[in-house]
């Protein structure tokens, strides 16, 4: 008989990577203590309802740019990791293209200590070089040692071809994965949407599918001659698809990872000049949406990740090609799955919970089988339930949000993070 | 209609109307006193942040006329200059008391953002390269002026069986965007001349055919639109050099001699002479360049009066002679 629990989930469908079953789900001390159909809660005891919910193994985001430290007026680690516990999330990883980068030690620990107390798990990305500069390699060893299990150079891709099948030998030695934003800087320079009909008729400078294709090619051909792991990510196009598709046929490491707004939004709301449709890689064609919608669902790409990118209200309120690129996700990246992908829930929890946990080496604290003895980290969700997006109303400190005014299935009911519900009934508790 | 943003937004009648009221306005522009009251008591405010001579001068030149005070905000000398904002620097000036705005921007969509945070009309002057409506206008009318005489007793624009060829630089070229749009609107059969390199990477949807070669439609044009090729185009890696381009693209002496006789050769200013088009050409008599400038002050006028101007308001006054004429009586 264990100890009576602090927490009982009652009502839902318990569904995570080993199936659905109907049980109340019972917590203490950060643990899942009993998994039964049902379960007698105590005096005392606080009940949280599920019921018409699914109880899944929290969300994870393995990419989020949080900010801090240096664009601290955009975004921080408290407010974006309480957006992301309203998307469902118990953990995120942390981009590294913050000013200054992180590239050492130093500014890593200082983004994990960042993170002790925030609203989710907070893991950190390293950089691949120094300063994300493309030059040197960053101490990777030194960054391992605290537990980094994912670099990138995000926001750019390493150009170098030398310097990334280094990095790539390097992190064999380490056990790290290596994820790329892929694009060729030369073929995209100057762009500032999708290249195609309708950067043509809007005279804005277009950046073609093909600057990241091309590095998408490298970077399996540098898979193959390494023998690495590879992530990629923000796919955005059908002809990165269809090669990561094909490198997993060849048994190659290669895992990938597509943003909402790629099988959810195209180019054409380029014609509103509103920047808050600026993102990079940019909002691709029909046929690029459709490609990564049938990725998603034919395991082509292995994680929905948002690239929660916040910028303020004046950088946005600039023209088009000035505007940084980048759009916020975390509160809207399960609803817009659950809306707009043609899978079941089991597909896009795994999409969202245990494969990226994996990827970002985070099981089984996160994306684990909720049993007896498993961490406390659950989303519990309404797959039914319709809502208005309202950009005001967000955790996040900033607003740009493509999404606002949309209507959308799906939405958190409560998150429980190491045995606390830090969100109850769709409001966060701190 | 509030805003003038793009050719598309006026489409074929409002591009007509436009050109029916210029007929009116050029009038003005012979008279010896030029001006008419009109807009008396608005106020237009050249906002550029680009470098412009006739596009500003033309503009502010077309208000006067129209009795508008005007107001120049250029970029050199303001506070943009000290890291203000764009909506920051559009609602200053709109805080003054403003009725239009005269947007010209290096990046294309600005007019739009512009109309959406104030309450005056906006007229874009060129944004990036995407659209350049008056431009388009003025060039309409100018083509109208030589031939609808000849091919339409009515008076309509009549670009049916016109065939005009638009040269050069297109991928970067407002000026070409909108008149593509313009030309093919009214009719006419438009032909894009320019290398690969050039061109839009996709002309899906655009009403154009395009030839590689100028030699071979020359000969079968009433228009050849000529456009300015940037001199930084070759440290792009999209022409070779300016010799080359304009060996193949130039409207050169030697090549102007196989146009026919009654084309028209135009181009929206400024010339490179000796790259796009040779200096005894530029000169010629069947070149109009200097009749689009003039045509663009009296195209501007039409575009402030149908803004700004209200439904029964004086158009044909000269200043000492007041005899009120409806708008309805200028359709």
């Amino acid at each position: 008989m264990s100890p009576a629990p602090a927490l009982v989930i009652r009502g839902g469908a318990v569904v995570d990577a080993t199936g659905r079953r109907n049980a109340d789900v019972a917590v203490r001390n950060g643990v899942v203590t009993a998994v039964e159909p049902s379960i007698d809660a105590g005096e005392g005891v606080r009940v949280l309802d599920a019921s018409g919910c699914i109880v899944a193994p929290g969300l994870v985001d393995l990419h989020t740019h949080l900010r801090e430290p240096g664009r601290e007026e955009a975004e921080t680690v408290e407010t974006g990791s309480r957006a992301a516990a309203l998307g469902g999330y118990t953990a995120v990883v942390a981009m590294p293209n913050t000013e200054p980068a992180i590239d050492c030690a130093a500014v890593a620990s200082q983004v994990l200590a960042l993170g002790r107390g925030a609203m989710c798990d907070v893991a950190v990305a390293g950089a691949i070089s120094v300063g994300r500069a493309g030059l040197q390699l960053s101490p990777m060893a030194e960054l391992a040692e605290l537990g980094v299990r994912l670099f990138t150079d995000d926001g750019a891709g390493v150009q170098d071809s030398r310097l990334m099948r280094r990095a790539m030998e390097y992190s064999l030695s380490l056990g790290v994965t290596l994820a790329q934003h892929c694009e060729d800087a030369a073929l995209a320079a100057g762009g500032h949407m999708n290249e195609g009909a309708w950067s043509s008729r809007l005279g804005i400078p277009g950046i073609p599918a093909e600057a990241e294709e091309l590095m998408v090619m490298r970077d399996i051909t540098l898979c193959r001659l390494t023998g690495a792991p590879i992530h990629f990510l923000h796919l955005s196009t059908a002809g990165s698809v269809a090669m990561v598709g094909a490198a997993k046929a060849q048994g190659l490491p290669v895992t990938a990872e597509a943003a909402p707004h790629h099988f959810t939004l195209t180019d054409a709301e380029a014609q509103t000049f509103d920047p808050v449709f600026k993102v990079n890689p940019p909002l691709r064609g029909d046929g690029d949406v459709r490609a990564v919608r049938r990725g998603l669902a034919d395991g082509s790409i292995d994680a929905i990740a948002t690239d929660h990118a916040p910028h303020g209200q004046e950088a946005k309120e600039a023209p088009w090609d000035e505007a940084p690129p980048g759009m916020l996700g975390l509160e809207t990246a399960l609803a817009l799955a659950i809306t707009e992908l043609d899978v079941p829930i089991e597909t896009v929890l795994a999409l969202m919970s245990w494969q990226p946990a994996s990827i970002a080496g985070l099981r089984p604290r996160h994306g684990g089988p909720i049993v007896a003895g498993s961490p406390a980290n659950l989303v519990v969700l309404d797959p039914a339930e319709r809502w208005v997006v309202d950009a005001a109303a967000s955790a996040s400190l900033s607003r740009n949000n493509p999404y606002a005014g949309r209507t959308l299935s799906g939405r958190v009911r409560h998150t429980i993070l190491a045995g606390e519900p830090v969100v109850v009934g769709g409001e966060a508790q701190r | 209609m509030k805003h003038l943003l793009s050719i598309e937004d006026l489409g074929r009648g409002g591009i007509e109307e436009v050109l029916r009221l210029t007929d009116k306005f050029v009038e003005v522009s012979e008279r010896a006193i030029p001006k008419v009251p009109a807009l008396r008591g608005k106020t237009v405010v050249s906002l550029f942040y680009e470098d412009s001579t006739r596009t500003r001068l033309s503009f502010e030149t077309a208000a006067k006329r129209l009795s508008a005070d005007t107001m120049t905000f250029s970029v050199s000398s303001s506070s943009v200059n000290k890291g203000e904002s764009l909506r920051d620097t559009v609602e200053t000036i709109e805080a003054m008391g403003i009725d239009a705005v005269v947007v010209r921007h290096r990046s294309a969509g600005v007019p739009w953002r512009i109309a959406e945070w104030i309450d005056a009309s906006v007229i874009n002057g060129g944004d990036g390269w995407h659209q350049h409506p008056t431009q388009a206008l003025l060039d309409c009318y100018t083509i109208r002026s030589r031939f609808a005489a000849a091919r339409d007793p009515g008076g309509g624009p009549a670009f049916g069986g016109l065939r005009i060829a638009i040269v050069g630089d297109i991928k970067h070229s407002r000026v070409a965007r909108s008149d593509v749009q313009a030309f093919a609107a009214l009719g006419a059969e438009v032909v894009l001349v320019a290398p690969p390199t050039l061109l839009p990477p996709s002309l899906e949807g655009w009403p154009v055919t395009v030839a590689p070669d100028l030699d071979e439609v020359l000969g079968s044009l009433d228009v050849v639109y000529l456009l300015r090729l940037q001199r930084e185009r070759m440290t792009e890696a999209l022409i070779p050099s300016l010799r080359e381009y304009r060996t193949r693209y130039g409207l050169t002496a030697g090549r102007v001699g196989r146009l026919r006789s009654d084309a028209l050769v135009m181009h929206p200013g400024p010339m490179n002479r000796g790259v796009e088009i040779d200096a005894e050409v530029a000169d010629d008599p069947r070149s109009v360049i200097t009749a689009q400038v003039s045509n663009g002050v009296a195209v501007r006028m039409a575009v402030l009066f149908l803004l700004l101007g209200s439904g029964s308001e004086i158009v044909s006054t000269p200043l000492d002679r007041p005899v009120p004429v409806a708008v309805g009586d200028l359709a």
